[in-house]
């Protein structure tokens, strides 16, 4: 093998020892040498001059695309023919980059020595001089083998990102999610108070091309109308009393990333506008600026409101309503994930008490009968809460009826869910303290029956269950459906 | 008739056998024995096309930058040699491939001679 790269080569990044690979100096009391730094990362690192003519890779990448650096031939091989990465034949980002270009990420591959092709993520920045002068770039290489095994070791029902799900509901949604992650497409994600929109947001950034690059949030409705535009496009000096100095805003600083606007439902019209012309151009106005800035971010939007009604009663723009359902999620309640809640309860409980250092073991059977024909109005954080509080009260290691809050064990009506409306059962379902579960379930079945026009089917789908779960409950609770 | 097939991008091997969307087909008249070149501008990049003209068009030996296990082994099966991993100008390789002096994993580059900038 001739081929190879760079050791030694350009000796000295900041002045090298003679003969030997270049060295860091200025930074530690005395010079060190930069294999010493870069062999030690995790991920695979190459250093290329402004010509992408490898300088130096680290000891990761050399292991990665199994061509090794010590042969020579420094400072006089192009970078695509080491890496032999898709992104260098169809348009390596270096090309178009100046010394002021911000870092970039992409989901490529790369085919190693033994002819394997690698799925990777690139990221590559240029390397400025002192003087401002662009004089070489890094690209930071990580294998996605190694992300992939990785969600491969999760437990069982643990699909993606944390989130835990085995109900056919939640395995619709993760069946979606890749294709939604790798589409970039504008996507707003539904569902009722605490169903775990967050996560479902992160985890289409986390497996999006977009990786790499920073997950932005931004709860609208949790500042003021002014307040939330500085957040939002940032501002400059001077632009309103008391700003002191200018501000990026969040939109610059997910550039290359996701902005997840959390409660758009709650976004004031006017930024409304100002949301869907960034969405029209991707351009970013600072408040008080007359520069715009260019800028590369994808949008996920979440709520728990009904948009299409805040567009008939004139809250929210149809428009931008049109521009963000791109790709629409409705996250399912819990209560009409089937068996998700069991699964739920056991997670939470090894986890918490892993973390609380205290050792438990289960539910009583008299306290999971409860639990289990809860509704859970504040859905996965509801079970989370009332799981953390069982633990912290319980002085036994299973928790039992007496473990868990008084609301659930007092006949009391449980907080009205903040659902959506036409998204699954009516929350008017859990109304009325007398009623018990089973006859909560019953006008739940017989409302999806009238809406189904006395379909089985079309009734199972609205209540977000199986077929032959309706029939099976249609029987224990005796509703003749003939 | 002796043929070489050599994917390349501008100047250079192509560094990607499933991503050239050009090839050099160089060939030796037995009776003359001169060697002649043809550059052919191949449709769209794909290795399964790439393995048809090369088996179409009776290539013996296949000089390339990275090719996937599949590719290779499929070719090496038809019995045309591959020499792989071939870094630097096509025209380079040729020579050295015809001087019996190539071999995979070759690097025909010198000190700040990229012939060409993708």
């Amino acid at each position: 093998m001739a081929a190879a790269a760079a050791k030694g080569a350009g000796g000295g990044a900041s002045g090298g020892v003679p003969g030997g690979a270049p060295t860091i100096s200025g930074l530690f009391g005395r010079p060190a040498p930069l294999d010493a730094i870069i062999d030690t990362l995790p991920s695979g690192l190459i250093i290329l001059d402004r010509d992408r003519t490898v300088l130096r890779i680290n000891r990761r990448l050399e292991g990665m695309i199994g061509f090794s650096v010590a042969d020579g031939n420094g400072g006089c091989l192009p970078c695509r023919h080491l890496l032999r990465g898709r992104l260098c034949v169809t348009g390596c980002p270096a090309r178009s980059m100046n010394a002021d270009s911000p870092p970039v990420t992409v989901e490529s591959d790369l085919i190693d020595r033994e002819r394997r092709r690698i799925p990777v993520r690139v990221t590559l920045a240029p390397v400025r001089a002192m003087d401002g002068g662009l004089i070489g770039f890094t690209e930071v290489i990580e294998d996605l083998r190694v992300a992939g095994a990785a969600e491969g070791r999760r437990p069982a029902g643990a699909a993606l990102s944390g989130i835990i799900g085995n109900s056919p509901q939640m395995q619709k949604i993760f069946n979606l999610l890749p294709a939604v992650a790798q589409s970039d497409s504008s996507v707003l994600i539904t569902g009722e108070t605490g169903a775990g929109k967050d996560l479902i947001a992160e985890a289409i950034h986390r497996a999006s091309e977009r990786a790499g690059g920073p997950f932005v949030k931004v709860n609208c409705g949790a500042l003021p109308e002014t307040l939330l535009e500085s957040e939002l496009f940032g501002h400059q000096k001077g632009a309103f009393t008391g700003a002191t100095d200018s501000k990026p805003g969040r939109f610059r600083l997910a550039h290359n990333g996701t902005l997840y606007l959390t409660e758009i439902g709650d976004l004031p019209l006017p930024l409304q506008v100002k949301l869907l012309t960034f969405l029209d151009d991707q351009v970013v106005y600072p408040l008080g600026g007359t520069r715009g800035f260019q800028t590369d971010v994808r949008v996920v939007a979440g709520t728990h409101r009904d948009l299409e009604r805040m567009v008939r009663e004139g809250l929210f723009r149809q428009d931008l309503l049109f521009r963000l359902n791109v790709v629409r999620l409705r996250l399912p309640a819990l209560r009409e994930r089937e068996g998700d809640a069991r699964l739920l309860l056991d997670h939470f409980l090894a986890t918490l008490s892993q973390r609380f250092g205290k050792p438990m073991e289960g539910f009583s059977r008299a306290a999971l009968s409860i639990l289990l024909s809860y509704p859970y109005p504040g859905n996965v954080r509801e079970i989370r809460n009332i799981v953390e509080y069982a633990i912290n009260v319980s002085r036994d290691r299973r928790i039992d009826i007496a473990d868990l809050p008084a609301y659930l064990t007092e006949p009391e009506t449980p907080p009205a869910p903040t659902g959506e409306a036409g998204a699954g059962p009516s929350p008017a379902a859990w109304a009325g303290p007398e009623d018990t579960w089973a006859d909560t379930e019953r006008r739940m079945i017989l409302d999806a029956l009238v809406k189904a026009g006395g379909r089985r089917g079309k009734a199972a789908d609205i209540l977000g269950w199986g077929r032959s779960t309706l029939w099976r409950r249609m029987k224990r609770l005796g509703i003749d459906g003939g | 008739m002796k043929k070489i097939l050599i994917p390349i991008h501008g100047a250079e091997v192509a560094p990607r056998f499933d991503l050239a969307t050009e090839v050099a087909f160089i060939s030796q008249d037995p009776e003359a024995g001169r060697w002649s070149e043809r550059i052919v501008v191949v449709p769209q990049p794909s290795a399964e096309r790439l393995c048809h003209m090369i088996l179409s068009e009776d290539v013996k030996t296949l000089v390339c930058g990275a090719i996937e296990e599949e590719y290779y082994q499929y070719l090496v099966w038809k019995r045309v040699t591959v020499i792989d991993s071939v870094m630097g100008p096509w025209a380079a390789a040729a020579d050295r491939l015809m001087a019996g002096d190539l071999a995979s994993g070759a690097m025909l580059f010198c000190r700040k001679e990229s012939a060409n900038g993708d």
